[in-house]
Order: C-alpha cells, then sequence, then structure tokens
C-alpha cells in the first residue's frame, strides 16, 4: 500500500489517517478548558477570605466550584496526557518502551481523573470526616 | 521507529546546532513548564483535593507541607510554570489562525510572552499575599 496522493494526505488520509488532526484538535479544546477552569481556581484563591479547613470544604462543596473542580480535573489530566504523549514520542523510540509508556501514561491519568472526581464528589455530597 | 532499515539514517540537527533566539527559548519553556506541571502540579492537585476530602488531620499534613520552604517553591513554581505556559499557549493560538509569523512580530512576542508569565505570577502571589 502506498502513502496515498497528497490531497489525500492533506484531508487526512495519510499514514496516520487523521490521528494526528484529532490530536491537535483536543489538544486546543482542552488548553481552553484549562484557560477557563485554572483561571477560576485562581481568582477564587484571590477572593477566600482564609485557606482553614472549614472554609476550604465550605467553598468546594458549594455547587458551582464542585462542578468547575471537577472540570478542571478532567481537562487537565487530558491535555497533561496529550503533551506528555508527544513527549514519548520524541524521545522514546524503541517500539516495546514507547507502548510501554503511553499504556502507563493512559492508566495514570485515568487513576488521576478518577481519584480528583471521587475526592470533589465526596466533598460535594458531604461525606467527608 | 528505530527499525532494522532505519538505524542508521542520519540525524536531523537538534538544539546545540542552532544559534539561540527568543523563539527557541519559548518554545522550550512551553515544554518544560507544561510537563512540569503534568508532573508537579497534577501532583499537588490531588494531593490537596485528597487532603481535603480525607478531613482536618490530611489537610493539616498538606498545610503544613505546603508552608514549609520546599513548598512555597513549589507553589511559586506552578503558578509560574501556569502563567507562563498559558501566555506561550496564547501565543500559539495566534500562530494557529496564521497571525504574528513576521520575522519582528514572532520575536516580539517570543520575548513578552515569558515576561508576562512572570509579571502574572507576582500579580498573583501579590493579590493572595495583600489580600
Amino acid at each position: 500500500m502506498g502513502n496515498g496522493t497528497s490531497i489525500g494526505r492533506v484531508r487526512g488520509l495519510g499514514a496516520a489517517r487523521g490521528g494526528v488532526v484529532h490530536h491537535w484538535l483536543l489538544q486546543r479544546f482542552t488548553s481552553i478548558g484549562n484557560l477557563l477552569t485554572v483561571l477560576f481556581l485562581a481568582v477564587s484563591l484571590v477572593l477566600l477570605p482564609d485557606y482553614n479547613y472549614a472554609t476550604m470544604v465550605e467553598w468546594i462543596a458549594r455547587p458551582v466550584p464542585a462542578l468547575a473542580m471537577i472540570l478542571l480535573v478532567i481537562t487537565t489530566f487530558w491535555h497533561a496526557r496529550l503533551g506528555l504523549q508527544v513527549l514519548v514520542e520524541d524521545y522514546v523510540h524503541e517500539h516495546g518502551n514507547k507502548f510501554a509508556c503511553i499504556a502507563a501514561l493512559n492508566l495514570a491519568a485515568c487513576a488521576g481523573i478518577a481519584f480528583g472526581v471521587f475526592c470533589i464528589v465526596r466533598l460535594a455530597l458531604g461525606a467527608h470526616a | 521507529m528505530a527499525n532494522a532499515g532505519t538505524k542508521n539514517r542520519p540525524l536531523s540537527p537538534h538544539l546545540q546546532i542552532w544559534k539561540w533566539g527568543p523563539h527557541m527559548f519559548v518554545s522550550i519553556l512551553h515544554r518544560v513548564t507544561g510537563d512540569g506541571m503534568a508532573f508537579a502540579g497534577l501532583g499537588v492537585l490531588l494531593w490537596w483535593l485528597g487532603a481535603l476530602a480525607g478531613g482536618p488531620a490530611s489537610y493539616a499534613t498538606f498545610q503544613w507541607a505546603m508552608s514549609t520552604w520546599i513548598g512555597m517553591i513549589v507553589l511559586v513554581g506552578i503558578s509560574w510554570a501556569f502563567f507562563s505556559h498559558m501566555m506561550s499557549g496564547l501565543r500559539h493560538f495566534a500562530l494557529d489562525v496564521g497571525a504574528g509569523f513576521e520575522l519582528r512580530t514572532n520575536r516580539m512576542w517570543s520575548i513578552i510572552c515569558p515576561i508576562l508569565g512572570v509579571v502574572l505570577t507576582a500579580a498573583f502571589w501579590a493579590l493572595l499575599l495583600l489580600r
């Protein structure tokens, strides 16, 4: 099988089958998510009166901050997973090692999202100590 | 791809051969701050959330760790990485739509972005500490 025609490659029908465009777009979409949610966190930290346990829990248990923090965890981990994939692809050239790195990266990103969301949901539903 | 047939191909020149410019610096800074945050930033984020969910005792441990001088350096470092990565990321958005490729404009924004990253970090901590 050849590499297709020039216009076919441009339209995402080359060797990578369009996966590159998908990765590139997701990196942009999640970066917009990061921008909104991390700035929400930064502004919230500036506005909070103190960082005592009671103050922080009262803040993060409220619906809007809880939802914003859940979205923050998802969008930052997803963005980091995409970015670290590029790092692995740039510096890990051996097939087996690259596969192992990408597999570990996917597991770590999913675990990070699950742990973060679980913590916030517990706090939002009042299940903390 | 280290297949048998591709192993002995000539390598493209890497960092050491080029004359350094602000464009190179801001590109490398984007990767360093991004990958730095992926490990340190997301680690501290999960520690913070886990400590809150764990109760007052675990949150007290987190607060103690973050008030040591190592903790303060990590927190300031993460915030600097975020604002720097944000500025160079916004620069990428401009480049993505095809703007800012003129040599002088490109050079100017390559110099301004990391400076704005430091300025925003200083402003953020000034707001936090003066509140």
